[in-house]
């Protein structure tokens, strides 16, 4: 497969409820085989660009394409060929594990089912609990199932709507092996997070926010894109020295990080004078450091609504 | 720290009232319902039914008889619909429920009042509903006592006025011949319970998957509308075949009621009853946001069903309009069909004019359901 490949084409999707706009002229492209993160706050219009993705819900306007399949016209063709894990857990708690691997393969129409549903089982290491209800599972293996289960009809395509919220960081962990297992299978796949660790471990990101897609390309893209300098501040007293910090022209973002201050600004002229005649003259130890994924992120939050063009090479 | 506190009490009623007010249709569904209910059942409920369907056969047409008929009409509880009717076509009449009561006034009705001989005119009553019938019965009683009396003196020129009644009335009360309430309530509550069961069940079904959020994943994988109503519907026929059973098991064991038509037609038309409501179920559950809204909806159905379909007040005492809304209502059908199955023995042919509405119903029902679900959470 050429690496130029788009599993999904979406341009200036809209969509709007009751006068709010939940998305706004969202455009993104996802390749085949790629983890794609799709980062934002809580209510930026992540899960209702998946949906209009995955065909459960129509764009006001805009156009796009989920392997091949118009997302207006072809809905139920997107259906039968995408996985979709919703963010609530949403398979059939009064039916028992196998029971719910079973519906889902019978409306998928899987061939050979038992084979698979016992494979399936056998995978998830819950054979032994295969009658048990699927209601009574503990938070990581509901998510498991889930994964499972939306992937029984072997999609190439998959959409995560925050798969790992709530779930331990071992459950976690076991969880993004098995999607670089399905991705290096060229499975694309497009997970919504908030967690930063998961952020950096997808091939591409998109961050959005209030319905607007603030930037995507990869980490390192977005952290030279953003062009922030950013300072670590070591030293006593730090929740007072930030609030001091945060009035001055030139600091963007004051970020308490454990036992340090992580300060960043778009101007290093400044900000090394800052930290100077302010922060250093007080005894404070102060030295600049790389921008990490999570500086950018929080930089992004700070501006909602500040959309930052950034020029698509892809 | 066991004390009853006010001040816990009020916090619960005030977040109580916020979750109220919070369900605008809901809340809009408890100001609408009584006014629209109380409207609709205020003015079409009447326990004292008038204009019942009458033929009249007769072979003469003489001034009595024609005096005798219009002392029945100016009773008001007779609409002679036909005068001169065969005996075979107002059996007939009878039985399907095209007519509730035949005079049959006998041949030499006239010669022999004159001849003072005192005729018997026989009227035929379908006593299923005897409530209905009670107070025409009476009127009719009081018309033997005093019509054709002015038409008799001017006749006979005040010859003999001695004699009590000129003709004697005959009640022939055919189907229910006691006048036993039950026979009429009973096949008629079979129709009301397996309705509201299976409305109750469909309604619930989606509204539950919504409120669970199953319903997401449900539209998210590729299940097309009809596959999901009738994969929703299929199953509760079997549960309704189940109750059916139980009903008529246990009617037959308690009431001993007469069974004069078949079993396979009661079992027939109850399927038929069941889809109907399954349908409407559905066709509930895809409207309502939420399982409250859902018992609500089937409640705005039901109640009309029950007071409107012939069950708990007579059909025929209702006025045009509200039978109109009645015939609308797959239970009326059901009525009908199941009084004259078991009560008068009817056959398919006989309750057609019944079924078909039925069916039509629940075809437009399915199309409803249809046109409603959609396939995306829009």
């Amino acid at each position: 497969m050429s690496n130029e490949h788009y599993v999904v084409e979406v341009n200036d999707l809209c969509k709007s409820f009751n006068q709010h706009k939940a998305v706004k002229n969202l455009s993104l492209k996802i390749r085949q085989g790629e983890i794609f993160g799709f980062l934002g706050p809580n209510g930026s219009g992540k899960t209702t660009t998946i949906r209009m993705m995955c065909g459960l819900l129509t764009p006001d306007s805009g156009s796009g394409n989920c392997l091949g399949f118009d997302i207006i016209k072809q809905q139920d063709e997107i259906k039968h060929h995408i996985g979709y894990m919703t963010q609530k857990f949403s398979y059939w708690e009064d039916l028992t594990i196998r029971q719910n691997l079973d519906f889902v393969a019978r409306l998928y129409q899987i061939k050979n089912k038992k084979v698979i549903i016992d494979q399936t089982l056998e995978d998830l290491q819950l054979a032994a609990r295969a009658n048990q209800l699927a209601g009574t599972l503990s938070g990581g293996w509901k998510q498991r199932l889930a994964l499972a289960a939306s992937m029984i009809h072997q999609p190439k395509l998959i959409f995560l709507d925050e798969p790992t919220a709530g779930v331990d960081p071992t459950a976690r962990r076991a969880f993004w092996e098995e999607l670089h297992r399905l991705a290096s299978m060229n499975v694309s796949i497009l997970v919504s997070t908030h967690y930063m660790d998961e952020a950096e471990r997808c091939h591409k990101l998109a961050y959005i926010s209030q319905g607007s897609l603030l930037c995507q390309g990869t980490a390192e893209e977005l952290i030279k894109q953003k062009n922030l300098s950013t300072w670590r501040i070591i030293g006593e007293n730090l929740v007072k020295l930030a609030s001091q910090l945060e009035k001055y022209a030139g600091i963007e973002q004051v970020a308490v990080f454990g036992t340090s201050l992580h300060v960043s600004g778009t101007d290093n002229l400044i900000l090394n004078e800052i930290m100077t005649y302010a922060v250093i003259s007080q005894g404070y130890r102060a030295e600049k450091i790389d921008t990490s994924l999570e500086d950018v992120f929080i930089n992004l939050m700070k501006m909602p609504g500040n959309k930052v063009e950034f020029n698509e090479k892809i | 720290m066991k004390k009853f506190s006010i001040a816990r009490l009020w916090g619960i009623i005030v977040k109580e009232f916020l979750q109220i007010r919070r369900d605008r249709m809901t809340l809009g569904m408890i100001a609408v319902l009584p006014i629209v209910q109380l409207t609709l059942f205020g003015f079409a409920i009447n326990t004292d039914p008038k204009n019942l369907k009458t033929i009249v056969i007769s072979t003469e047409n003489s001034e009595f008889t024609r005096s005798f008929i219009s002392a029945a009409i100016n009773t008001g509880y007779f609409n002679i619909i036909q005068t001169n009717a065969s005996e075979l076509e107002a059996e007939n009449a009878l039985k399907t429920g095209n007519a509730q009561f035949v005079i049959n006034i006998p041949v030499n009705f006239t010669e022999s009042l004159l001849r003072k001989q005192q005729p018997t005119i026989l009227v035929e009553v379908d006593a299923t509903d005897p409530t209905t019938i009670s107070n025409a019965l009476s009127a009719l009683n009081q018309i033997t006592q005093n019509s054709l009396k002015n038409d008799l003196y001017k006749t006979l020129h005040n010859r003999s006025i001695n004699q009590q009644s000129f003709f004697q009335i005959n009640f022939h009360k055919k189907y229910n011949p006691e006048g036993i309430t039950q026979y009429n309530i009973i096949p008629g509550l079979m129709g009301v319970i397996m309705s509201m069961t299976m409305v109750m069940m469909t309604s619930l079904s989606l509204t539950r998957e919504r409120e669970r959020g199953t319903l997401e994943n449900l539209l998210a994988m590729p299940t097309q509308s009809a596959e999901v109503i009738c994969g929703k519907v299929i199953p509760y026929i079997l549960v309704g075949i189940i109750q059916c059973t139980l009903i008529i098991v246990f009617i037959k064991i308690m009431f001993s009621l007469p069974f004069e038509g078949s079993i396979f037609l009661v079992y027939m038309v109850a399927v038929l009853l069941f889809i109907a409501n399954l349908f409407v179920g559905i066709a509930i559950s895809i409207l309502a946001k939420n399982q409250l809204q859902a018992m609500q909806m089937t409640f705005f159905y039901f109640l009309p069903s029950i007071l409107l379909s012939g069950f708990m007040f007579p059909f025929s005492a209702m006025p045009v309009w509200a039978q109109n809304i009645g015939n609308l209502l797959p239970l009326t059908h059901f009525n009908r069909i199941i009084r004259g199955v078991i009560l008068k023995g009817n056959v398919l042919s006989e309750v057609l004019p019944s079924i078909w509405p039925l069916i039509l119903f629940q075809f437009a029902m399915l199309m409803v359901a249809l046109m409603l679900y959609k396939k995306t959470i829009d």
